[in-house]
């Protein structure tokens, strides 16, 4: 075997220029596919990146009514009362989650101020100490809520980068005094996402999507939360996932849970960010495998070129299978050597194809923008699918040699 | 005995257009004999030459080789005849241009399954014996004719065949290169290997120590009346 393996090296670089015109169709084909696959990779990646925020995969589930958040400024719906504690130990409970947290969430249009300065359509947080590690925030400056906060009902406060940037326009938030609600609080830390997390935006929707997210965020410790709002105000929930691929579920089985014991018009729902994710890359996606069905064509043209030049290289070859066949080389010997060398020069072309591809993708990510993953499985697929190519499209002219009478063979010279 | 053809008839073609071949031959060879088989072209020494070498069946009549009956073999059984038992030498010596004086007589090894190394330990030996000890990296396109026939020889008896046949083994050589082969053939011969050549040269066939013509498929000892020296 490896002894045709060699032979079928050696007959292809004795035929250079052959060789490479042959495995053409091959390695365009190949390299047309990595290099779409990898642009969707990428661009799925992207998405996901952009939507779900790398290494922060924080699941939020919020009371809903009907299809919309139910806003807790317009009252506490009857019925519907905070977390209880049995709930939290279910959640914390479920597979894959690494950290609970439980939170309240205001949008106050108009009651966040720094002297004159009022945060417009900021959010108020109520959070614990678990919080920001669930929601996969990280502490800029300063320092965090801590349970002395909560259990001195301290009013101090977190700012996020947009809320401190809208309030102090650069000054350094840190020690000064913010009013909420009329309230004094002063703030001891300033939060950020995780680095990991670079939003990409490309579109107007994504604009809208990240600038509602954008508008800026003041973390007050929860205990608070009564003296600013309202009593018994039902919480959020922020459930950190071990991975991406995990998201859905945990936010099926938090709302199964937080479900249990409401009623009605509402419901709790997991914002589904994943599945958000999915719509949006099985769209490309689509538009994408049409672009590998054109190339898959190439792909057959291309083993149809591995079977021309096989049978040409046949022909020329009459006399060496005669030869071969006269002293004694069996059958198979020769259909295997013919069948070999179809492989050989398929996989080879799918090798330089692989490579190509890899290039190809960088070069249009870099005239696009969009982003690169090579996949490694897509890469290992695309060779054993040239091998297969060799071996369907070598099939036919081994076969012939191997059935070649000797007699006839070694008559022509 | 070590090869016996008794009646073999080989006919080509169908209907109307039937041309005979080999009519009712009959040969017998004994071991270490040194047989050359005369005959103007088109006289069925080829269509005999290929019924010897396995590498082409007759219509009838029976082939026993070294106790086997040929005739009823099939094309794997065919092939290793060939391989064991058979070496060829050709008139254009079907050397592979892309190999080595080297690789091209040790490829009958890689068919017997010979590891590498062996084999080319056997095909070095195999070149020295025929003179050739210094051009074993050499391509056929570096050779003269008569090495390359000497090649050829080398891998003819690589697996040290039974009989050696040889299809007009000096047809493409002048006359000191032939000279030389069938100086070799005759060391080969006195050594104990048996030898079929076939030629239409006298001057070459003279070389045996029988001579057997061949005209028109018929196959005899004495030389017919019409057939010509040439």
């Amino acid at each position: 075997m490896i002894e045709n393996i060699r032979l079928s090296f050696r007959g292809i670089l004795s035929h250079k220029m052959r060789s490479f015109l042959t495995m053409l169709g091959i390695i365009i084909g190949i390299a047309a596919i990595i290099a779409i696959v990898s642009t969707i990779q990428g661009t799925n990646e992207q998405i996901q990146k952009n939507l779900i925020g790398s290494g922060v995969n924080n699941v939020r589930i919020s009371l809903n009514q009907g299809d919309w958040e139910y806003d807790y400024s317009s009252g506490i719906p009857d019925g519907i009362v905070p977390v209880t504690d049995e709930q939290l130990a279910d959640l914390r409970k479920i597979r894959h989650a690494e950290n609970v947290s439980l939170y309240h969430q205001r949008q106050d249009y108009d009651g966040v101020y720094h002297a004159a300065t009022s945060l417009s359509g900021g959010y108020v947080m109520g959070i614990d100490t678990s919080y920001l590690d669930a929601a996969g925030l990280q502490i800029r400056s300063g320092r965090g809520i801590s349970s002395e906060d909560l259990l001195h009902f301290r009013k101090v406060c977190l700012l996020d980068t947009d809320s401190s940037n809208s309030l102090f326009q650069g000054e350094d938030p840190l020690n000064q005094t913010i009013e909420i609600r009329g309230e004094p609080f002063v703030i001891v830390g300033t939060v950020g996402d995780k680095e990991s997390f670079q939003p990409l935006i490309k579109t107007m929707t994504d604009y809208y999507t990240y600038s509602g997210e954008k508008s800026g965020k003041v973390y007050i410790p929860s205990t608070c939360w009564p003296v600013l709002y309202q009593y018994d105000e039902p919480e959020y929930v922020v459930i950190r996932a071990d991975k991406t691929e995990n998201m859905t579920a945990i936010g099926k089985d938090a709302e199964s849970i937080l479900n249990q014991n409401i009623s009605g018009d509402y419901t709790y729902k997991a914002q589904n960010l994943m599945e958000q994710a999915k719509q949006i890359q099985q769209l490309s996606q689509s538009t994408n495998t049409m672009l590998i069905w054109i190339a898959a064509i190439s792909l057959l043209v291309g083993g149809i070129g591995v079977m021309n030049i096989m049978l040409v290289s046949f022909t020329e070859r009459t006399s060496e299978i005669g030869l071969k066949k006269a002293i004694g080389a069996p059958k198979k010997a020769i259909l295997i050597q013919f069948l070999t060398e179809a492989v050989v020069l398929t996989s080879l072309g799918g090798i330089l194809g692989v490579i190509t591809g890899i290039i190809l993708a960088y070069l249009i990510s870099n005239l696009n923008g969009t982003p690169v993953a090579i996949s490694v499985p897509a890469s290992v697929f695309a060779v054993a699918f040239s091998m297969a190519i060799g071996i369907v499209f070598g099939i036919l002219p081994s076969y012939k040699a191997a059935n070649l009478d000797p007699i006839e063979a070694l008559r022509r010279e | 005995m070590l090869l016996e053809l008794k009646d073999i008839c080989r006919n080509y073609g169908t209907g109307q257009a039937v041309v005979v071949a080999l009519k009712n031959a009959c040969l017998q060879v004994n071991e270490g004999d040194y047989i050359a088989i005369m005959g103007p072209s088109g006289s069925g020494k080829t269509t005999l030459m290929n019924v010897l070498g396995c590498l082409d069946k007759a219509d009838s009549g029976t082939y026993i080789l070294d106790g086997i009956d040929i005739s009823a073999m099939n094309d794997n059984e065919l092939s290793d005849v060939r391989l064991h038992k058979i070496g060829f030498v050709f008139q254009t010596f079907q050397l592979l241009a892309g190999e080595t004086a080297l690789d091209n007589v040790a490829l009958p090894l890689i068919y017997a399954g010979v590891k590498k190394e062996e084999r080319e330990k056997r095909a070095a030996e195999a070149l020295e014996k025929v003179g050739l000890g210094e051009r074993l990296s050499f391509y056929p396109s570096q050779l003269s004719g008569g090495q390359k026939q000497r090649v050829a020889i080398a891998r003819a008896m690589i697996n040290n065949p039974r009989i050696l046949l040889a299809d007009e083994p000096t047809g493409a050589l002048d006359q000191a290169s032939g000279r030389q082969v069938m100086e070799l053939f005759r060391k080969l011969n006195e050594e104990g290997t048996t030898v079929i050549m076939i030629t239409h040269d006298a001057n070459v066939a003279k070389n045996a120590e029988k001579v057997m013509y061949i005209v028109d498929g018929e196959l005899s000892d004495h030389f017919g009346g019409d057939v010509h020296e040439q």
